[in-house]
């Protein structure tokens, strides 16, 4: 459902994504686990056709997201990392609005947006400003709102980012449902390794723009010879905290302390 | 279609919906129309100009249509900080349909902001000069509408954040007023003023109004009609160019 050959994402002279190659089977959860910085996001920006890789190649439902974008886009339904709700309008207005930008006749529509809003438990809030909408709400909304078209590959980039362990089990329960009855592929990110662990069949870890490992979280454990996924994790990828966006100079210091250790 | 709708009707439903926004932005002309209307208003009919009110009007109603447009476009930078054009953005749908229906949107907006101001204006003392102009009046409202909506588009689709916003301000909007002959005609000023207010678009659509609203004209109706028509094609084309070129 989802290919990914020797891709590679240059910012002038910094190297974000570094030619990796990974695929996931139809139906499948997918973890796509790394430091800050480690390049998982700038990997959805180009999966999802908001950013231009430098080379390498991507099929998503079998569409090259650079060439075929639109099909591309029809495929799949995406909770960014950051907020992306227009807080002005409405829950249902935010629904709507999604609805119509992909093209689904107004029937459908209507049902489908009233039934999604029932699964996240938003039907009784639908004509609220999203702005007065608690942070789990405005997650629980996104998610239901990139469902509308029906996607077969949903993107989450850290979808419970901040949020209780309540909504966390919430969310996740919708969405292994949906993996479930819909037989839809999920791409996820997320910081919490026993999530991961717990909903993902296979994971990709990331780290400084290359796959360092891959695997089922069994494998993963083993490899390392770790009981968690966060000690493999932590084995695999070590303990140094990561700083992201580091400017130029900082960039250079970094490096010139690397060499001298 | 439906999706130069949806993103037109967003607009409408934005700016209808932040009351404060409305009555901040009427608040300002209001005040230019009385301070300065009410101020120079003696002086300029001493000086021959006839009643200041009549001549300043339609200035403050581009003034007024000037400023909404503009933020209406820049108004993507917002959306980009607050991640909503990602989600128009990974949407099935061209980059030029988004663009022109957040076009039409601001300039809707912006054009029923110089309306209100119009209306406003009557009760300060203003009337048009004649009821058969106003279609034309309207159709330079219009124009200038999109021309600078257009224009904030194309800005924003070059700024990443809000940190350039006070540099248009005082660089670009302040100057594109007050260079425009909104508030004093053009007749007889320094050969260098003259130069800079005929590259100003601003000016070709204070002209228009004047000459439909109030009483005459500098550069002439067709002039006017003609240079703004031609620079909203020029930047919508520009405009939809640039933000289909964004990455985020």
């Amino acid at each position: 459902m989802i290919q990914v050959k020797n891709l590679t994402k240059r910012f002038n002279d910094f190297t974000a994504v570094d030619n990796i190659s990974l695929s996931v089977p139809d139906g499948e959860i997918f973890a796509f686990l790394g430091p800050n910085g480690a390049g998982k996001t700038t990997t959805i920006r180009m999966l999802t056709t908001l950013l231009h890789p430098t080379s390498g190649e991507m099929r998503l439902n079998g569409y090259d997201p650079v060439t075929d974008q639109n099909e591309a886009r029809r495929s799949f339904g995406i909770v960014f990392q950051d907020p992306s709700l227009d807080e002005e309008l409405t829950a249902y207005e935010n629904m709507e609005f999604h609805g119509v930008l992909y093209k689904v006749p107004k029937d459908i529509r209507r049902g489908r947006v009233e039934q999604l809003l029932r699964f996240v438990e938003l039907w009784d809030r639908k004509d609220d400003l999203v702005k007065h909408f608690s942070g789990g709400m405005k997650r629980r909304l996104e998610i239901a709102r990139g469902l509308v078209h029906h996607p077969k590959i949903l993107f989450l980039d850290e979808p419970t980012l901040g949020l209780d362990p309540q909504t966390r089990d919430h969310i996740w329960s919708y969405i292994k449902n949906l993996n479930k009855e819909e037989r839809m592929t999920v791409f996820f990110t997320t910081h919490y390794m026993e999530e991961a662990d717990r909903v993902a069949k296979q994971v990709a870890i990331i780290d400084k723009g290359k796959i360092v490992a891959q695997g089922s979280p069994q494998e993963l454990k083993h490899q390392t010879n770790t009981s968690s996924l966060e000690d493999a994790f932590l084995a695999l990828t070590g303990r140094a905290i990561r700083e992201e966006e580091v400017g130029a100079i900082d960039h250079l210091r970094m490096h010139r302390r690397m060499r001298h250790r | 279609m439906s999706t130069i709708y949806i993103l037109w009707l967003r607009q409408l439903k934005r700016y209808f919906r932040s009351k404060t926004r409305i009555i901040g932005s009427l608040g300002q002309p209001l005040l230019f129309l009385l301070a300065l209307g009410f101020g120079f208003g003696p002086i300029f009919q001493r000086a021959g100009g006839g009643n200041y009110i009549q001549f300043l009007t339609p200035g403050i109603i581009a003034m007024s249509i000037l400023f909404t447009a503009l933020f209406s476009g820049i108004e993507i930078i917002w959306d980009r900080q607050f991640g909503f054009l990602k989600e128009t953005l990974v949407a099935p749908v061209s980059r030029l349909q988004i663009m022109i229906g957040r076009t039409l949107g601001g300039a809707t907006v912006a054009s029923l902001q110089g309306v209100i101001v119009l209306l406003l204006s009557l009760l300060v003392g203003f009337r048009p000069v004649s009821m058969a102009l106003l279609p034309m009046a309207f159709l330079f409202t219009v124009l200038i509408a999109l021309l600078f909506t257009a224009l904030g588009t194309t800005i924003a689709s070059l700024l990443e954040d809000m940190q350039g916003f006070q540099l248009i301000m005082n660089f670009l909007v302040m100057p594109i007023f007050f260079l425009s002959g909104a508030l004093f005609p053009l007749q007889g000023l320094p050969k260098g003023l003259i130069a800079v207010a005929s590259v100003n678009p601003l000016s070709y659509g204070v002209d228009g109004l004047r000459g439909t609203l109030a009483n005459g004209v500098h550069f002439g109706l067709t002039m006017d009609f003609l240079v703004l028509g031609v620079i909203v094609a020029i930047l919508l084309v520009v405009g939809g160019y640039l933000f289909s070129k964004i990455q985020v």
